[in-house]
């Protein structure tokens, strides 16, 4: 590396920024007694932080650059992590541990505490549903947060009318969800890329606009209030039990999410929904039904949110469309990006940061978008892959 | 002897221009064609109308397989690759982020059938088809000598080996006729002369019929058993390789008239 060339870049970059930033940082005007006060030591602090950021930045970059020249990514290479992970030796007491943690964590913390790790699991299990369809069948979907709201509604309304229960809703939720899903999938077929998500953007909107003005079925802008909590074979629980209750129905579903997910990903249509992704044409020539492996990514997709919309209309008693704004499409997008497309563990981890982060960094909120946004943009710079790439599987074979 | 492949006067128009202009043509079992011309004769033009990419405006397609003839106008290229035909493209298109061996195992998909259910619940049944699809692949990848390659990610191939890699993903399908276009392009001699081996190996032991499009006029001259020649889309000559070296109309289209004759 060039350290000279970078510093002298950094330099120019420094000098490019406190002449931009000269007139509005430097002068300023004193109305009151007409005359210009020069505030140097603006200049000073805007020159010395944008020289350290941007060497920073270079730094980075070019360590990024290094790494990747030395492990060109390739399934054999895998991370220190995913290696530490395959060692059974510390595999077995880290999951013994994490298997501790998850089950007394309510009992462990408050129940504001609770709450939060039952969000966080809903996040989990709409990033893994989302992962189908944008991280492993590459269809960028902005209207994800359609489908959580036909789960959240599905449970609302058939409760609010005919009285049925959380366990009897959650599969019907799944089912409607993924019809949904279809449904937004059959115009869609011939789209890719920019124009698919606009479609799917537009979707998303037509489903909460909807909910909104038609008020005769969903009650409009006031919502659906006094939904049950999840129950447990008629058991009367307060507050407390019930949120522990809920927490662990979380834990369970999101495991059955983990579960069949897993096993979709490694079977023949997850390989199709991956072929799709890298290359439509050519899979199309290897004789895969575009049309059928599309609408399945959409309807597996969909069912997820179909269920953690119930949870969520069962956990906050109270949903009305305000609820599923675009804004959530966008986290939980956010999601499987930043936790790594494709992979289980990203999106996990991706999920636990976005919906955690945000309610532990409560004293910073007002900077809370700023953080955000700054470990979004270098997350996309210096890892592109995700906080935990996506690592093919592998095969051995024995020479006969 | 029934043709496998047979188009007759096929025409494929873009709006007012005419990319195949009543183009025939015939694909005898086991037999190796080259199809050639000059850039944009319409020659991958040909291929995506076979391969159901394109919808031909005008003529027939029929592929005949075990006795059996059927007409392949307006099929999706799914259900072509099904009835049997597989390609490869020109410029290659691998599934980048795959393994090369799970490349391979996408060209089983349709000759399998496990859907959602077998993959969520792994039965038996399941469990023994991708037992298959994988040992297979691998056969398949032995056969083309890219099974030190299996776990490797296909970008990560030299290009050589992607252009077989191509050919390996056409091959489990298990196709009645490959079509390759420009399976040479960009290769070195020696690949060249790897390729052309493998490509007769194919047709003599899988007895596959080969149709292809080349510019490496070696290669056509050395494995091709018919080959046609089409210029703006029409054909202009036809016939063995010997016969076409010597055809005036073909040398005219490639190398142009001498003005002084």
């Amino acid at each position: 590396m060039n350290v000279r060339g970078e510093l002298k870049k950094s330099f120019q970059i420094s000098a490019w920024f406190m002449f931009l930033t000269f007139p509005i940082l430097v002068i300023r005007v004193n109305t009151v007694e007409n005359v210009i006060e020069w505030r140097w030591y603006n200049m000073a602090i805007v020159g010395v932080s944008t020289f350290l950021g941007s060497a920073l930045w270079r730094y980075l970059l070019s360590v990024k650059e290094k790494s990747q020249r030395i492990n060109a990514a390739s399934p054999g290479n895998m991370t220190s992590f995913q290696k530490a992970f395959s060692d059974k030796r510390f595999f077995y007491p880290a999951l013994f541990i994490l298997i501790g943690f998850v089950i007394s964590f309510p009992f462990l913390f408050s129940m504001y505490q609770a709450n939060i790790m039952i969000t966080a699991l809903i996040y989990v299990m709409l990033g893994l549903g989302l992962n189908i369809v944008v991280g492993l069948a590459g269809l960028l979907d902005l209207g994800y947060v359609a489908f959580y709201a036909v789960g959240a509604y599905s449970y609302g309304l058939l409760n609010f009318h005919f009285g049925l229960g959380f366990w009897t809703t959650l599969p019907i939720a799944a089912i409607l969800a993924a019809l949904a899903g279809i449904l937004l999938g059959y115009p869609v077929l011939r789209l890719r890329g920019d124009y698919l998500a606009i479609v799917t953007l537009g979707f998303g909107e037509i489903i909460r606009l909807v909910l909104e003005n038609w008020g005769e079925f969903s009650h409009g802008p006031s919502g659906i209030a006094n939904i049950p909590r999840p129950s447990l074979l008629g058991i009367d629980m307060t507050l407390t039990q019930n949120t522990i209750f809920t927490y662990f129905v979380m834990i369970g579903l999101v495991l059955f999410t983990i579960f069949v997910v897993n096993r979709l990903q490694n079977s023949r249509i997850g390989r199709a929904w991956i072929a799709l992704r890298e290359d439509e044409i050519a899979c199309q020539a290897m004789g895969i039904d575009r049309t059928r492996t599309k609408l399945t990514a959409f309807a597996l997709g969909a069912t997820w949110a179909g269920m953690g919309g119930v949870v969520f209309a069962a956990k906050t008693t109270f949903i009305n469309p305000a609820s599923f704004t675009i804004w959530e499409s966008v986290i939980i997008l956010c999601i499987v990006v930043l936790g790594g497309m494709g992979s289980i563990l990203g999106v996990i981890s991706g999920a636990l940061v976005l919906t955690l982060l945000p309610e532990y960094l409560r004293a910073f909120s007002e900077y809370r978008m700023l953080i955000f946004g700054i470990m979004l943009v270098s997350m996309m710079v210096f890892r592109p892959e995700g906080i935990i790439r996506n690592v093919r599987r592998t095969y051995t074979f024995s020479k006969e | 002897m029934e043709p496998v492949l047979e188009v007759n006067s096929l025409t494929m128009d873009f709006g007012g221009l005419r990319a195949i202009d009543q183009l025939n043509l015939r694909v005898m079992p086991s037999e190796i064609v080259a199809l050639i011309g000059p850039n944009g004769a319409g020659k991958t033009t040909f291929f995506n109308c076979i391969t159901g990419i394109y919808t031909p405006s005008a003529g027939d397609i029929f592929l005949s397989v075990n006795g059996r003839r059927e007409r392949l106008n307006g099929l999706k290229p799914n259900r072509v690759t099904q009835k049997g035909i597989a390609r490869t493209f020109q410029n290659i298109r691998l599934f980048q982020n795959m393994t090369v061996l799970e490349n391979v195992m996408i060209g089983r998909h349709c000759r399998t059938s496990s859907g959602i259910l077998g993959a969520i619940f792994r039965d038996r049944r399941t469990r023994l088809e991708e037992e298959k699809v994988v040992s297979d692949s691998y056969k398949i990848l032995e056969k083309i000598g890219l099974d030190r390659f299996v776990n490797e990610l296909a970008m990560n191939l030299p290009y050589g080996a992607q252009r077989r890699l191509e050919i390996a993903r056409a091959l489990a399908t298990e196709p009645f006729l490959l079509l390759l276009d420009e399976p040479a392009a960009g290769m070195n001699q020696k690949e060249t002369q790897e390729l052309d081996e493998l490509i007769v190996n194919i047709r003599d032991t899988e007895n596959i019929s080969i149709l292809l499009i080349e510019h490496d006029m070696k290669l056509v001259m050395r494995i091709s058993d018919r080959i046609y020649v089409v210029d703006y889309g029409k054909k202009i000559a036809r016939g063995n390789p010997l016969e076409i070296q010597r055809n005036p109309a073909v040398i005219k289209a490639y190398l142009g008239e001498d003005p002084d004759a």
